[in-house]
């Protein structure tokens, strides 16, 4: 008979629609990071360090690359002869076929998956955050409190627990109120999204729920598992934990690791960060190159300067070109005399020679301020800027474009250049 | 692919000096990532050979490790797969591998079991890429018994250190000397051979029963006139560990643009044993020029037509010229490194100062105290 104790459903259905061209055509949990990582990554390995042998990863949006990503989980010693790793995509049903309508829906529509594992605990994560965390000491702080549901907090800045779901909580860290991004917070106490729910509790929860369009853990489980009287606790979480879910948190994120003793530090033997590796020769620096505050992945070739940089894979940076505070994604090939700065370039993009990023004043975005701000350039996957181009601030390109998109091969800044080749 | 493969992996060499102390050659790191091993096991993968026994005895444990799973090759077949044989005491043996055809005879349960009509023998200390299907081809088509590879070598190359054979203008080996004082040609053999499995087996039981127990001396050169022995002649990169300078100059050829485009960009590519190690770093003060860094790495001072191996860590004003780095070193502030190998896990404290004097390469083996944080 087959038995786990705790199996992990790891949501990674999502767009993540605030992190503008990055996620046009892959998830956000397959988004690249920190020079050869995807963000899934991070609870990958973290499930795996946990003693966490059983996860199924629910996919929707755009899965290609996060399906190839994860294979059959080699990276993270996830090829399991019984369970392992488990894409569950939507799927068609003799009745009522459906996407995944909501983060709970998707649980709900996997149940037969959980089920066939017999588990007594089920954790519940979400793909896009970046942290490390042993899952077993909350499942430890689970039992001792004879919880049904446990649900991870972080204490937040007062001023910023608006943003979040609050969870007020008596002395033994029961869970006595919660309130959904409250405008007068009364804790700082927010949710991280990650849920233990003992398996009977959720089987129940969602089963009764089943019919609620759109079902959501925090929305709709929760609440019900609350007003049913269940006992909630909050584990306090107080390690590293960042969402990166806009493009600035995203950067900060990135520029975050090159620190001298980065606060998340990916150098300590212990608590691996495992991830498919792309490129496996060492990277060459020419006799004209300079690092400096910089990480650089694995193959890549630098012929130029880089500065406070996190630069991925296989990428080539070309002579007399200057990268600074800058991201630039797995094989990515930029040209010679080049200068970057404060861009987020992702992956396969051909940058020519002489295009300048990040030119002149700051000029707030014309179609989408609240996506592309913090003086950033972002450019799309696989997008072509030809030789000469000069691009201006908290600016967008994406698409193969060419000198008859610019204007005097100029963008100022706030434009966006999207062309879309196929949907 | 009909043939299978064997990789002899034994040997050990005193021109190695203190390097050879810890680990046999085929598991000597190369050109930042790799092993010496890696090249041949990727060339039989990617030539699809599916079955392949490396044969080790000498110090094996790194290799071991190193060998511990054949995913990386992609070996993790139910179809054949990676095989690693070390001598075993048996009831009618308790002899270690007496030689390089002892060592197939200890194992000849491996050839007969299996079913490919061809075999590979490769060692496993070159650093070449190769595809295998070729030299089938070219072994069937001369209707030879055993096509050795070979290259031609530079004028002035010290041949003491190699076979060297002499062919006929049909490429048939007429002569072969091993390790010539005086070489008559500057033909050597790659120490790559194909042959029939069957053949294979016959021989090696011959030599068994006359207790003759060396590949090349005893099926090589004493079959030259019997067999029809030919050469196929390789001119691409190719290059042999068998001496602490093979070793220097072989991972100072990956800081040239050709010798790291055929090998990392050009297919089929090399693969290795998956490390898992965060990005290389490079923190203010830095300053790399013309080397190669790997994963893992975290520099903090200058480095200069260097390889640097993965996880080192180099410390705050240190200058690293001209040297190889191995794995896992730590080197302490304010150290001057010219003309060295630094041998893997050292630890050098802070303020040391190691030239390898004239030109000569030195080896650095410091295993202090490690200052952990």
């Amino acid at each position: 008979m087959i038995k786990k104790e705790m199996i992990a459903m790891l949501l990674a259905g999502g767009q993540g629609s605030r992190l503008g061209v990055l996620t046009s055509k892959v998830a956000k949990p397959a988004v690249a990071f920190g020079g050869k990582y995807r963000i899934i990554d991070f609870p990958l390995s973290n499930c795996i360090n946990s003693g966490i042998d059983t996860v199924g990863v629910l996919t929707q949006y755009r899965p290609l690359k996060l399906n190839t990503h994860i294979g059959i989980g080699i990276p993270w010693d996830l090829d399991r002869n019984i369970g392992g790793v488990t894409v569950l995509p939507p799927y068609e049903k003799s009745t009522n076929s459906e996407w995944y309508t909501g983060t709970a829906n998707a649980i709900y529509q996997n149940m037969e998956y959980m089920e066939s594992y017999n588990p007594d605990y089920v954790l519940i994560l979400s793909g896009d955050h970046i942290y490390k965390m042993d899952y077993e000491v909350m499942l430890d702080f689970h039992k001792a409190n004879n919880a049904e549901v446990t649900i991870a907090v972080m204490p937040v800045p007062m001023e910023e627990a608006s943003r979040f779901g609050i969870m007020i909580t008596d002395a033994n860290k029961r869970i006595t109120e919660f309130e959904e991004k409250p405008a007068h917070p009364r804790s700082n106490l927010a949710s991280m999204g990650i849920y233990i729910f003992n398996w009977k509790t959720l089987k129940e929860a969602l089963l009764a729920r089943a019919e609620q369009p759109a079902l959501d853990f925090g929305k709709h489980i929760i609440p019900y598992c609350h007003e049913k009287g269940c006992p909630l606790y909050a584990y306090e979480y107080t390690g590293y934990w960042k969402d990166v879910g806009t493009l600035h948190s995203y950067w900060q994120a990135n520029m975050e690791l090159i620190d001298i003793v980065p606060e998340f530090n990916l150098y300590e033997e212990y608590w691996k960060i495992y991830t498919k590796s792309e490129a496996l020769p060492p990277q060459y620096l020419s006799s004209e190159s300079v690092a400096e505050r910089s990480i650089i992945g694995e193959g890549s070739n630098i012929y130029g300067q880089v500065y406070s940089s996190v630069i991925g894979c296989g990428v080539t940076i070309g002579k007399g070109t200057v990268v600074r505070d800058s991201i630039i994604m797995n094989q990515t090939r930029i040209g010679d005399g080049c200068q970057i700065n404060k861009a987020i370039v992702a992956e396969e993009v051909r940058i020519g020679n002489n295009v300048k990023l990040g030119v002149g004043d700051e000029a707030e975005n014309d179609t989408a301020p609240h996506i592309y701000n913090s003086g950033l350039v972002t450019v799309g996957e696989r997008s072509v800027i030809p030789d000469g181009i000069a691009v201006g601030k908290n600016s967008v390109v994406y698409g193969v474009t060419t000198t008859t998109d610019y204007e005097n091969y100029y963008m100022a800044s706030g434009k966006t250049l999207i062309k879309e080749d196929e949907a | 692919m009909r043939a299978i493969g064997i990789v002899l992996a034994g040997g050990n060499n005193h021109r190695m000096r203190e390097l050879s102390q810890k680990r046999a050659i085929c598991a000597m790191p190369v050109a930042g990532s790799y092993r010496s091993i890696d090249f041949t096991l990727s060339n039989m993968s990617n030539s699809h050979v599916q079955k392949v026994a490396v044969l080790t005895q000498y110090n094996a444990r790194s290799l071991n490790e190193h060998l511990s799973s054949s995913k990386w090759w992609d070996f993790g077949r139910k179809q054949g797969g990676l095989y690693v044989l070390t001598p075993t005491v048996t009831a009618d043996n308790s002899n270690w591998y007496r030689g390089t055809a002892d060592a197939i005879y200890q194992n000849l349960s491996f050839l007969r079991n299996s079913h490919e009509p061809y075999v590979v023998v490769a060692s496993g200390d070159c650093v070449y890429k190769m595809d295998f299907n070729k030299l089938l081809e070219y072994h069937i088509e001369k209707k030879a018994d055993i096509t050795i590879v070979c290259r031609e070598m530079e004028p002035g190359t010290d041949m003491e250190r190699f076979g060297t054979i002499r062919m006929n203008e049909d490429y048939r080996v007429e002569e072969y000397e091993e390790k010539p004082l005086q070489a008559k040609t500057n033909t050597i053999s790659c120490g790559i051979y194909v042959m029939r499995r069957r053949q294979l087996i016959e021989m090696i039981e011959k030599c068994a029963e006359e207790d003759r127990y060396d590949f090349v001396r005893d099926i090589l050169i004493r079959y030259r006139g019997v067999k029809r022995i030919y050469g196929y002649k390789i001119r691409d990169y190719w290059r042999n560990i068998a001496s602490v300078e093979d070793y220097f100059y072989t991972n100072m050829d990956f800081l040239k643009t050709e010798v790291r485009d055929y090998f990392f960009n050009q297919y089929p590519d090399i693969y290795s044993k998956v490390d898992d190690l965060p990005p290389a770093k490079y923190n203010v003060g830095s300053h790399v020029r013309n080397s190669l860094i790997s994963s893992g790495c975290i520099i903090n001072g200058v480095v200069e037509n260097s390889v640097i191996f993965k996880n080192s860590f180099i410390g705050n004003n240190c200058v690293i010229k001209n040297s190889v780095i191995l794995n896992n070193v730590y080197i302490g502030d304010n150290t001057y490194i010219e003309n060295c190998i630094v041998e893997s896990r050292g630890t050098i404290r802070t303020n040391s100062r190691f030239v390898g004097e004239n030109g000569k390469i030195r080896i650095v083996v410091e295993k202090n105290e490690r200052y952990t944080m």
